[in-house]
């Protein structure tokens, strides 16, 4: 029994608006608001809203046979519920047929994993929060911001209680190994891998409506006559993709809507499944081991984080930004923390990468810069005026430990305000009402006892 | 194969980024080898290098029979001219030109600059281009600028041989618009008798098609390169003040080169940190004005003008510096930033000049864009990053540009032309 495991990527930066250096201090707004906009609608228009609805008719016409996967970054969901809520909607009712299974990840998009495990466990869980709330479904499985992936990161997301995590099926890492079984991670046994096979996925991705691929034209018979012919024992498929590759990397014109809706008739001729991760988790087992040092990520053809932290003006803005964390977690200014939020989105680092000046494409192509230096210029602009924000809201010259201490004393205090406070209110109820007795007793005896009554009521009401 | 070149200027005597250009060139071509080139210049000083190209000066080239014996020529003009060639030439004079003034050995003298008289010292370079193209042989002509555009003409139709031009600069770039109409008509005229164009990058190339109208099939973009910098030169050591950051700008103070962008830049950096200075190195007819503006703006305390540099000075000038700007309103091809980067300064360019077209570890801004400038100022003197990955990758990266690479281009351009 073979099975295919389909899972999309949604995710949009808040993109930084031009932020000159004399604007630091000055100007605490950092996003291009009319480029972000602009940008998703087009892309919810071209893509998410008519893949959701192929989706939708597949599920359908294959009476649930079709399943699939979304995981769909905290920042993207923002600009989604802003300014295209009818893909909320949409994904509503996707979710609502119950073949849809919505992924784990870090809120922002963020590059957490590889500096600052509390932020990273932070942003988790303040994803998985979100998706629940719009959703109604709790993340079970864990995909990291571009499939990044290390022993480190397996421990800490097993510690989060995730049964699996998807990654990239690296050639480096598995070498003579298929991804199309499951592993399990050498720092956490009791969690699964779910391993991308890179060659299928971007077959669909990539080369789907390039003229000069041997291939071409790519038609469903044909993709599923190549997963029927894999060797017999290779149990799962692991098609992973970004969600934008249905109508904007491959326009609806190039047929990428109609080869979808074709997959799951050809799928049943041949005998094989649709599985979302959790039921592919459930259903098999692992086969090997698999140990991986050096993060690995579905980026370029090196699949590691070179895209990101490669040269030395994505390494300095990278540690510049983490070397503030501790503070903004201490503090607790909604705004500070919501820049904090988007500033973090790897997309800022990417389009600071140098990897490509020559042969270009991937990488300028979703930059709204002209070039690497541009983008780090803009960016460690904006960061500067953070970092002074984040330094306003506590004295530079006090230590992490120590203000951490200091706040937990103001905290300690205000709890310790509360409880005298009840205490004493409990006190002198016990005192009014002790003198309530006596007032009784002097009212018995004489009126001009009524004004003393009326301030004991109005202290208490005062309380 | 045998090209007969013409050109202006030569190192190490050269006014401005001309000779710099068709010296490395030159010497890149040789280098690919099987080629023999002939370097006509107006005045040759007698200390160029002469290890890649024979040199001819037009000074000593007769125009005019004079009869004078062995000793007097090599007493004379030994110091620059082998006294057979001279020979050689007084033989094949191919017209009187008693009416014109020569010296005493036939010759006439240049100044082998840019005099008053200039369109006359380019007429006269012309005739003595007529005795040379008949005295030694070619199979291809190559004349460097306008100035050299009549000579290359004139040795086309004496030899029937093809004849490249190589445009390094053209009169809308010098001018801002403002054309001499001269020039213009040499230039033109230039360009429709030969056989092939080479423009310097694709911005001149579009101004030789667009304002010229240069069919697009004859015209060629070589991009320049630089020379690899000398040992003594890398060994300059600058002191500096490790408090203060130092931005330059390098070269004439004129009109085409921007200045007063710089200086307005300069002023939004220092509204905002005072631990820079500026220098504006050179000079020009725009000088004054920019003391001027510099004062005005109220920023004198922390801009500084040096004057003309020459020779080493720059180097010294650039070692010093943690940033370099070229904000050219219309640049040719601007080879100043590549010496920038190769001495290991970051630099800041105009997306209106040629080197723009092959350059990536740099910043690209428009000249006008006075707030990117700034802000590009700002991040390379604050961001160690920025710096550092500028430094080295800038550095690597203009290593790679070698004038070999654009030697063959024109090797290239040679045998298309010669139908070989």
């Amino acid at each position: 029994m073979r099975t295919i495991c389909f899972y999309f990527q949604i995710h949009q930066p808040f993109r930084l608006k031009r932020y000159r250096f004399f604007d630091i201090g000055n100007d605490h707004y950092y996003y291009d608001d009319f480029n972000n906009e602009e940008i998703i609608r087009r892309i919810a228009q071209r893509s998410y809203l008519p893949a959701n609805q192929t989706i939708l008719d597949m599920i359908k016409s294959s009476e649930g046979k079709f399943k699939v996967a979304f995981s769909i970054s905290g920042v993207a969901l923002e600009q989604l519920e802003m300014y295209v809520p009818e893909f909320i909607d949409s994904m509503r009712e996707l979710v609502k047929t119950g073949c849809v299974e919505l992924l784990s990840e870090t809120y922002a998009h963020s590059l957490a994993s590889l500096t600052d495990n509390e932020e990273f466990i932070n942003q988790i869980k303040a994803h998985d929060d979100k998706i629940e709330m719009l959703f109604g479904q709790r993340p079970k499985v864990f995909r990291n911001t571009e499939l990044i992936y290390s022993d480190d990161i397996a421990a800490v997301v097993a510690s989060l209680g995730f049964k699996g995590i998807i990654t990239e099926g690296a050639r480096h890492i598995l070498g003579w190994k298929s991804p199309n079984y499951l592993y399990t991670p050498v720092t956490a046994p009791k969690v699964k891998l779910l391993l991308k096979n890179y060659k299928l996925s971007d077959d669909i991705t990539f080369r789907f409506s390039n003229y000069s691929w041997s291939e071409y034209p790519l038609t469903a018979d044909k993709y599923m006559n190549w997963i029927a012919s894999l060797p017999e024992k290779e149990e799962v498929v692991n098609l992973f993709m970004t969600y934008d590759t249905l109508g904007e990397l491959q326009p609806s014109n190039s047929g990428i809507f109609e080869f979808m809706k074709a997959l799951p008739v050809f799928a049943e001729e041949k005998g094989i499944t649709f599985s979302t991760p959790s039921e592919v988790l459930a259903k098999l087992k692992p086969v090997d081991v698999i140990s991986v040092n050096v993060p690995i990520s579905w980026a370029d053809e090196e699949r590691d984080t070179s895209a990101w932290l490669g040269n030395v003006l994505q390494q300095e803005a990278f540690n510049k930004l983490y070397s503030v964390a501790e503070r903004v977690r201490l503090c607790d200014d909604m705004r500070l923390k919501q820049d904090w939020n988007y500033l973090q989105t790897s997309d800022h680092f990417y389009y600071m990468c140098t990897k490509h000046f020559d042969d270009g494409a991937v990488h300028s192509h979703y930059s709204p810069y002209d070039s690497a230096y541009e983008a780090f210029t803009n960016y460690m602009n904006v960061l500067s005026d953070f970092i002074v924000r984040v330094k306003e809201q506590y004295p530079d010259s006090i230590e992490n430990e120590e203000l951490n201490s200091l706040i937990t004393t103001i905290r300690n205090q205000a709890s310790e305000i509360e409880m005298l406070k009840k205490e004493l209110t409990s006190a002198k109820n016990n005192n009014a009402s002790a003198k309530g007795n006596k007032t009784k007793e002097a009212e018995a005896e004489a009126k001009p006892a009524a004004p003393k009554k009326k301030r004991t009521k109005a202290k208490e009401e005062g309380e | 194969m045998r090209a007969l070149m013409f050109g202006w200027e030569f190192p190490p005597h050269i006014l401005g980024g001309l000779g710099t250009a068709s010296f490395g060139l030159t010497k890149g071509m040789a280098k690919c080898g099987d080629i023999d080139i002939t370097f006509v210049i107006p005045k040759p000083w007698g200390d160029e290098d002469r290890s890649f190209a024979h040199i001819i000066g037009a000074n000593t080239t007769p125009i005019v029979w004079r009869d004078v014996d062995w000793n007097t020529v090599a007493s004379q003009i030994g110091s620059t001219c082998d006294p057979q060639l001279y020979y050689d030439l007084r033989d094949h004079i191919y017209a009187d030109f008693n009416y014109r003034y020569t010296n005493n050995l036939g010759c006439i003298e240049f100044s082998g600059r840019y005099p008053e008289n200039l369109l006359e010292e380019i007429n006269n370079y012309s005739i003595v281009a007529g005795v040379i193209a008949r005295t030694i042989p070619c199979d291809v002509i190559h004349s460097h600028d306008w100035l050299t555009y009549p000579a290359g003409i004139h040795a086309k139709s004496v030899t029937g041989k093809p004849l490249v031009i190589h445009v390094h600069a053209t009169d809308f770039d010098r001018s801002r618009g403002n054309v001499n109409p001269d020039v213009y008509r040499i230039e033109k005229d230039g360009m429709d008798h030969a056989d092939h164009i080479i423009t310097v990058s694709n911005l001149t190339r579009n101004t030789v098609i667009e304002k010229y109208g240069i069919n697009p099939d004859k015209v060629t973009t070589v991009h320049n390169a630089v020379e690899p910098l000398s040992p003594d030169i890398m060994a300059i050591q600058m002191p500096r003040n490790p408090k203060e950051k130092v931005v330059t700008f390098l070269g004439r103070i004129t009109m085409q080169k921007g200045p007063e962008y710089f200086v307005e830049a300069a002023a939004q950096v220092l509204r905002k940190t005072s631990n820079v200075r500026f220098v504006m190195a050179g000079s020009g007819d725009m000088m004054n004005k920019m003391i001027r503006l510099a004062a005005m703006r109220g920023i004198a305390d922390h801009f500084h003008f040096t004057g003309f540099l020459k020779g080493k000075q720059v180097y010294e000038m650039l070692k010093s510096s943690d940033v370099y700007v070229m904000p050219s309103v219309s640049e040719p091809f601007g080879i100043s930033p590549l010496e920038a980067m190769q001495v290991g300064v970051p630099s800041i360019i105009s997306k209106q000049s040629g080197c723009a077209e092959i350059l990536n570890n740099v910043v690209k801004v428009d000249y006008w864009d006075v707030d990117a400038m700034a802000d590009a100022m700002y991040s390379i003197i604050s961001y160690q990053g920025m710096y550092n990955q500028m430094k080295v990758e800038g550095k690597r990266e203009v290593d790679e540009i070698k004038w070999e690479y654009a030697g063959a281009k024109v090797i290239d351009i040679y045998h298309k032309v010669m139908q070989w």
